[in-house]
């Protein structure tokens, strides 16, 4: 379980939020909801461990996330606007950098097919479609074997069968047990799967 | 909060981490970079180039006579290797902060200042080796004897490393930096002033006929030292220039 309590973090002059406390459940989404500019890539960041709140802590199965994460009894994968791949490697290339760090080089051929990147794998991902792009992100979370999946704006650029893909692997992530925080804008159908929403940029 | 059994066979499944070697891991993250530079080779023959301009524009201004060109010589391959070294520091670093790369390895369970490491030594290999094979030639050029050619390319070998090192400390510390090519410079460039005077010191000696064994003894003290301390202040840089 993922506990976040008294989060407080200023960005400049702007207090994006105060004592925020929440919890996300294994096998539960928590999908952040809120304007452009209301925290939400930051909240995702803070969780990732990329960005240091104020005050605050992130909690993964009651002790410290971070010391977690770097230790490794933590897997998380993080997908953010920056999408990790290098334009000048072939789709392949990129993903196996990250198959052989999660320990799965096994597994390229099977998330190619999965993601409907079997066609271009080869090509260098420089010429791409902002969509196909997105698509290797997702791809390279779920090579992962992450327990928790941090996704920040994952249906960007993505087609509906894009979408409907990844609805149906969080679906999938949540229903091993998995956890998952996804900041969208627009509406995620998860279909019954348990999520839980959290509005941020209201109260403030 | 007590276990559920999905909870407790999603850990069993895939919550042990698969670690891959310390070795293993320095490998993939260098064999990255180099891929890249081998497809944007622009970047190793940049440095090269740069390299070789500044050593071939000295006996244009100052003089082309065998004796003063010999004795210049050792001064002038080791201020261009360094001017070389920060013109290619900029690169480091940028690109895998812009491209969302950095993130994933700040995420990774593994030893950031390990992977970094990797990343410098990668570094090192596309734009100090090519430094290190042109330096004997254009040495040669310079009138420089025999004797002294193996000292210059073993002072480059030692120094170019710790160059590459103490400029990724520089090069972290600016990543998010707009034009921060001249700030990276001023830091790090008195950092690597003792490793100037010490490289070129050593093929003075060699010139002379004089035992080189000093200077390339405490440059390899500084490349052990580099080795060992550079990736714990570049780690601590890199997660504030990535925040």
């Amino acid at each position: 379980m993922l506990a976040v309590a008294g989060l407080t973090l200023w960005r400049g002059t702007t207090c994006l939020f105060e004592d925020l406390s929440f919890q996300v459940a294994a096998g539960t989404a928590l999908l952040v909801e809120g304007p452009n500019g209301s925290g939400k890539t930051t909240l995702l960041r803070v969780v990732a461990g990329l960005t240091l709140p104020e005050s605050g802590a992130v909690t993964w199965r009651g002790s410290d996330f971070r010391q977690q994460a770097r230790d490794g009894r933590l897997r998380l994968a993080f997908s953010g606007h920056a999408l990790a791949l290098k334009a000048e490697l072939s789709t392949r290339m990129n993903l196996e950098f990250f198959a052989r760090l999660a320990g799965v080089p096994g597994k390229i051929e099977e998330i190619l097919a999965l993601t409907g990147l079997s066609a271009c794998a080869d090509l260098d991902v420089r010429v791409l479609s902002a969509g196909q792009k997105r698509r290797a992100a997702l791809a390279r979370v779920l090579l992962s074997k992450a327990e928790l999946w941090l996704l920040d704006e994952p249906q960007t650029n993505l087609d509906a069968a894009g979408r409907e893909f990844l609805e149906a692997a969080v679906r999938g992530h949540l229903a091993r047990g998995g956890t998952a925080m996804i900041a969208a804008h627009q509406a995620v159908d998860l279909s019954g799967a348990p999520a839980t929403r959290l509005r941020l940029g209201d109260a403030q | 909060m007590i276990a559920t059994p999905v909870e407790v066979a999603a850990r069993g499944e895939e919550g042990i981490l698969p670690v891959i070697g310390l070795a293993a891991l320095f490998w993939e993250v260098a064999r990255r970079d180099l891929q890249v530079a081998l497809r944007r080779w622009t970047d190793a023959s940049n440095t090269a180039l740069f390299f070789i301009l500044v050593v071939t524009l000295f006996p244009l201004a100052l003089s082309p006579k065998a004796e003063t060109l010999r004795m210049i010589a050792p001064g002038v391959i080791w201020i261009a290797a360094l001017l070389a070294t920060l013109l290619s520091l900029n690169l480091l670093f940028r690109s895998d902060l812009e491209d969302g790369t950095l993130e994933q390895l700040l995420t990774l369970p593994y030893p950031l200042g390990w992977m970094l490491l990797a990343k410098t030594m990668a570094h090192w290999v596309i734009t100090g080796v090519p430094v290190i094979l042109m330096a004997p030639i254009l040495a040669i050029t310079y009138h420089l004897p025999a004797a002294a050619l193996g000292v210059l390319v073993s002072s480059l070998l030692l120094g170019t490393p710790t160059l590459s090192l103490l400029g990724s400390i520089g090069a972290a510390l600016t990543a998010g930096l707009r034009g921060a090519g001249v700030l990276l410079a001023f830091i790090v460039a008195p950092l690597m002033l003792p490793v100037l005077m010490l490289g070129a010191r050593a093929t003075d000696l060699a010139l002379a006929g004089a035992s080189a064994t000093g200077p390339l003894y405490l440059m390899a003290a500084l490349l052990a030292l580099a080795l060992s301390l550079v990736p714990v202040a570049s780690a601590m840089a890199i997660r504030v220039s990535a925040d």
